[in-house]
This record gives structure tokens, sequence and C-alpha cells, in this order.
């Protein structure tokens, strides 16, 4: 673009309305910002409160297994409402994802390859109703998705029933799976061999026979990592991170301005389903079976931790790293309440409560920092 | 400018109906390479919504829509872009929650590095933008402020700039100078100009006859969904263009009135 070359000349950098926009400030800005608060404020309590075996490696290991778990949800959600949709079904779609894949592996004895594809495909369909249906009928992915969590949930009950011969529960994938080579990239721990040897050089804690009291990270914790660490990227650094924000922000604007909405929407509702499906892989690989209450409201943590994250309900607006800290929030109250000598079932009420304090912050800091009028 | 030419955009007969609501009832109209088609005539009369069909928001209920002499059919905004048609939107197309720098390039995003590692080049795209909004006459402060902190002008000056920037054969501009500052408008203006000069086809719709008669080739009057007439400007004073903008009514008496104000 040439126009208007002639006043090329000098553009100022620099703006005298501009005030120095401090560190402080730019971090005010992240929509993630109320996530590390919380992050912090729970590592101060349960420092306070808790048994100091909860900060020891075994210790963070265990408060961050099920964080993981419920944060591979809490990032596709969160990709998911900043797109300006929910998807209410990613709970049931765990436990109707780990039966498609538990019926390949112990009822059709595929090999754990094509079980995970057909898992995959599986998810890639239910992602794609869910995104026609909601921008076809034009109704609100709120009750689409309502519709779908009952829906898959029934299936996951009559399909177990059928593909176990009346019970509710399916065994048998650890024996199915066992001497693939794909299965230590989604069951057991990663990095065995730095771990014995950090053990042997003492850097980590033993049992008296010697082995390390953590054999390794387990692999769910580097799924939820990786997952992260891409969701982030592609958020804030590529086209396709560009169009979500947009089609979230204002659909219409979006569309008249080049971006395909449709498009952009349907990948979202795929990657979601896709999140639960390999939570269900991680998960019935790890328990060795599958049952029907697996994923059971784990669409509504989901959708909490990517709150806490920063997410706006009206989209267009948070954090995928956000709903990391998020999660890592949650794990860390679900577990670590073990550690002190409260009530477990706090963990309910602070589950509410974290959600009414992020909705209130987020809608603040929103008005703050984009200048809304 | 020759009418021996193929124009860049054609529409013939255009008709849209909304369910019941009929907005356009039979429009013609064309623009040709280096001119400036001034679309004219009451609020209602379907100017938004027959640029919104070449934009390809909208798709013509009949009617014939021709690019470059051949017929076309847009699936949506993003094929109109590609055929180097770019929209000012009246309602300006943006999104507060977004930056200044994501806004300007929605849609057609600079790209940088190799396969799947191919990302937004965001440096660029801020450079961009600021020298663009420069150019225009706004100092933007922070190509990565929110949309949403601009004041309406500055807001209607990125949209102006976006389309600018894009636009490689034809530029819509629907209203753009609504909301203007006196040195933003002559900016926009001498915009048109430029972009004329450059062989671009425009097509501007303003409720300002002076705007109008000042840059513009020819004139396409609509009223109530149809096509009043066309005229060059060598055709038609500025007196008579504007009782044909206010759909023919008199505005002689009401004129005096207010003392020969408008
Ligand atoms: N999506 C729609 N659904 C129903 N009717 C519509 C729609 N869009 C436009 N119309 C109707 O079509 C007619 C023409 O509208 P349009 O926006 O094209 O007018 P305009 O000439 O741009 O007016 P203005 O000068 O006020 O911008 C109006 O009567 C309007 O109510
Ligand atoms: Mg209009």
């Amino acid at each position: 673009m040439t126009l208007a070359n002639e006043q090329k000349g000098s553009v100022a950098r620099s703006d005298e309305r501009l005030k120095k926009v401090s560190t402080l400030t730019g971090v005010l800005r992240r929509p993630e910002l109320g996530a590390v608060a919380g992050l912090v404020l729970v590592t101060v309590f349960f420092l306070l409160t808790a048994n100091p075996a909860m900060f020891t490696l075994a210790g963070v290991v265990n408060f961050m297994a099920p964080a993981a778990q419920l944060g591979i949800l809490a990032v596709g959600a969160a990709l998911l409402m900043i797109g300006g949709e929910f998807d209410l079904s990613i709970g049931s779609m765990v436990a109707f994802a780990g039966l498609v894949f538990g019926t390949a592996l112990v009822v059709w004895q595929v090999p754990l390859s094509v079980a995970i594809l057909v898992a995959i495909a599986f998810a890639v369909f239910i992602g794609v109703t869910n995104a026609q249906l909601t921008m076809r009928t034009g109704l609100p992915s709120f009750i689409v998705t309502l519709a779908f969590l009952f829906i898959l949930r029934g299936l996951t009950l009559v399909g177990l029933k059928w593909a176990s011969g009346g019970a509710t529960q399916l065994r048998g994938m650890k024996e199915a799976v066992a001497g693939s080579p794909l299965a230590p990239l989604f069951s057991g721990d990663a990095f065995p061999g730095l771990f014995t040897w950090l053990a042997k050089v003492g850097v980590i804690d033993t049992f008296p026979n010697g082995t390390p009291k953590v054999p390794g990270i387990p692999v769910e914790i580097l799924w939820f990592v990786a997952i992260a660490l891409l969701a982030t990227w592609v958020l804030l650094r590529t086209r396709f991170g560009n169009w979500i924000f947009a089609a979230g922000g204002d659909p219409r604007a979006a569309r008249k301005s080049g971006v395909p909405v449709a498009r952009v929407k349907t990948t979202l509702f795929v990657v979601t389903a896709l999140c639960a499906t390999l939570v269900a892989i991680l998960t019935v690989l790890d328990a060795g079976s599958t049952d029907a209450r697996r994923g059971f409201q784990k669409e509504f943590e989901a959708i909490i931790a990517a709150v806490i994250g920063g997410c706006l309900l009206t989209g267009g607006y948070g954090s995928a790293i956000g709903a990391f800290f998020g999660s890592i929030v949650f794990g860390m109250v679900l577990i670590g309440l073990t550690y002190t000598s409260i009530d477990q079932d706090w963990y309910l009420v602070f589950l509410g409560g974290m959600l009414l304090t992020a909705v209130v912050f987020n809608n603040v800091i929103r008005k703050r920092v984009t200048g809304e009028r | 400018m020759s009418t021996s030419q193929t124009p860049l955009v054609e529409v013939r007969n255009l008709v849209k109906h909304f369910g019941s609501v009929i907005a356009l009832n039979g429009v013609s109209m064309n623009v040709y390479p280096n001119e400036v088609l001034c679309l004219l005539g009451d609020n209602g009369a379907g100017k938004s919504t027959l640029i919104n069909t070449l934009a390809g928001v909208h798709k013509p209920t009949s009617g014939d829509f021709l690019v470059d002499g051949q017929p076309r059919v847009f699936s949506g905004p993003r094929d109109a872009l590609d055929a180097g048609i770019a929209t000012v939107y009246q309602d300006l197309a943006m999104i507060p929650l977004m930056s200044v720098t994501r806004n300007f390039f929605m849609g057609r995003e600079p790209l940088t590095g190799f396969g799947p590692f191919k990302r937004m080049n965001m440096d660029e795209a801020d450079n961009v933008t600021r020298d663009e909004m420069h150019k225009i006459g706004i100092d933007v402060r922070d190509p990565q402020q929110a949309v949403g902190t601009l004041s309406g002008g500055e807001r209607q000056c990125v949209a102006i700039a976006r389309a600018v920037y894009f636009g490689a054969k034809v530029l819509i501009l629907d209203e753009p100078t609504s909301a203007l500052g006196v040195a933003q408008t002559s900016m926009v203006l001498k915009y048109i100009n430029q972009v004329r000069a450059k062989g671009l086809g425009v097509i501007f719709i303003t409720h300002n006859v002076r705007h109008a008669y000042a840059v513009g080739n020819r004139f396409t009057v609509l009223n109530r969904g149809k096509t009043l007439g066309t005229y060059t400007k060598d055709a038609i004073g500025i007196e008579e263009l504007q009782n044909l903008m206010a759909g023919g009514k008199e505005l002689q008496s009401l004129s005096e009135e207010l003392g020969g104000t408008i």
C-alpha cells in the first residue's frame, strides 16, 4: 500500500497524550490477573494452614493430577467461551468418549492407535453436530449443548449396559493396551529414569528401599501444560487466535470484516470435544475401566475455571493461561483440604464463592481496562 | 472516465427482500475505474442494503451482479475482500474489546514463519496501523489499546484507514464522515480523490451534498428502493441534486424558514 507516500517522512512514535504505561498497568490489563491472584491467595492460605507435606514434590504431584484433568477441559472451554459459545456437554462427552474408547479396546479388541482414532472420529462428529445445531437454529449454544449433556450421558448408560452385558462399568483396558508402544504417551509417569537418578543423588525423597517417592511426572500433567501453552500461543500469536476473539466479540462485525465465523466456531466446538476425549483416554487408561459417572459435572467446573481465568461470559475476552491457573486453584483446594483439619465438603462452598468473586472482578476489570462506557 | 471500459462492479435490477420487507426493488448502478460514484438518497432509501449486497453481506433476492463484466455470487464478505472490494460499513464493523491493530487486520492478518509455525506479524501490524492512522490525521496513542476506548470519530477513522489499505479495486464508504471533525473530514475527501487517482472505483454514500459534489464524478440517486436516476457532474447542478436527494420533496420553503442555511 503506497497511498500518500508523500507523507512518509517521520511518523511520530510517541504521543504526549499517552501516559507512560507502567509495568503495573500492563499487568493489570492482562485477563489472567484474577487467576494468578487467586492462585497466590490459595497458596498462602495452605502454606499457613496445611500440613507442610502438601508442598513437597509428592504433594504437588498429588494436587496437579486432578488439576490437569480439569485443566485440559478448562482450556478447551476457555477457547470456546472466548469464541462466544458454551459447551455444557463436555462432562458427558468425557463419559461418552470413555465408552467409545473402552468399547473399541475391550469389545472390538482393536489396537490402541485404532481405538484412539475411533474416539477422535466420534469427538469430531459430536463437536460438528453441536456447532451446526447451534449455528443453523440460531439458538444459544447453552441450550443446544444442555440437551447434549443429557443425550450423551444417557447414550453412555445404554451403551455401557450393551457393551458390558448389563453392568454400568466396563473393565479390562489396562490388559488390552499392555505392551502397546503408544501406551506410555497416555498413561503412567514420564521421565522415570531422571527421577530414579535424582533419587540416587539425593535431590528428591526416597522410600527406605531407595526407590523415589515420586516415580515420575504423571503424563496428564505434561499434556495439561502442553495444551495450555499451545492454546495460549494460538490465541495471542496466530491468525486463528485473532479470529477467535473477533468471532466472540461481535460475530456480525467479524463476518463483515472477512472472518469465517462459522468455521471458527465449528473448529472450537470440535476442539472442546477433543479435549474431553483426551481426558477420557487418560483417565480410562489410568483406572483401567470406565463407568457412567465419569466426567460428572465437569462441564461446570471447567467453565468456572475458565471464568476464574478471566473469560467473559459474553465472549470475546479471556485467556487460556488463565484457565490453566484457574484449574490449579481448583486442584489445590480439592486436595489441599485433606492436608488441613478443615471439612472437605467446604470445597463446594469454595467453588461457588470463587465463581461469584471472579465474575464480579472480571466485570470491573473489563470496564476499567477496555474503557467501556 | 470513458464509458467504453467495463465497469468494475455493476448491478442491474437488483431486488432484495427481508421477509416481507422490500428493501431494494429494482436498483441498477455501476462504477468504473478511476471514478467516484456518489450514492445518494433519503434515510431508508436502501443505500446501505445495496452496498451490503455489493460487499457480500447479503445475497440478492434477484437481479444481475457483475464484477469486471462477469456474473459473480459472493458467498460472504471474505469473497468480496478477495475480489478487492473493501467497505467502510455504516456500523463500522469494529470489535470494541479488541485492540486497534487486531481490528485493523481482522480477517486479513499479516503472517510470518513457516508451515505450522505461521503466526501473526504483530510488530509489522502495529507499525502499519500507526502509520495508516497517522496519514489520516489521527495519532494513535497505543495501537494495542482497545477500540472501545477510542472516540467515535477515531473509531470511524480506523475503519476508513483499514478499507483504504485493503481496497485494491473498489472502495465503498457508507457515510464515512458522519462523526468526523473538520480536519478529518477534509482528509477523508482528499483520500477519496487520491484513491480514485490510483485507478480504483469509489462508491461514496453521504447525506452532505457539498461533500458529494466536491469529489463525485457521477451521482446515483435512490428513492424507496428504486433508482431515481444517474447523473454526471456536468449534467446536474448542486441545487437540483439536493432536491433529488430529498426524494424530490421541495426543500425551498423549509430552507427559507431556516434562513437559507441548508
Ligand atoms: N435486515 C433487515 N431486515 C429488515 N428490513 C431491513 C433490513 N435491513 C434494512 N431493512 C430495511 O430496508 C430499508 C432500507 O434500509 P437501508 O439501511 O438500506 O437504508 P439507507 O438508505 O442506508 O438509510 P440511511 O441513510 O438511514 O442509512 C429500510 O426501510 C430498512 O428498514
Ligand atoms: Mg445507511
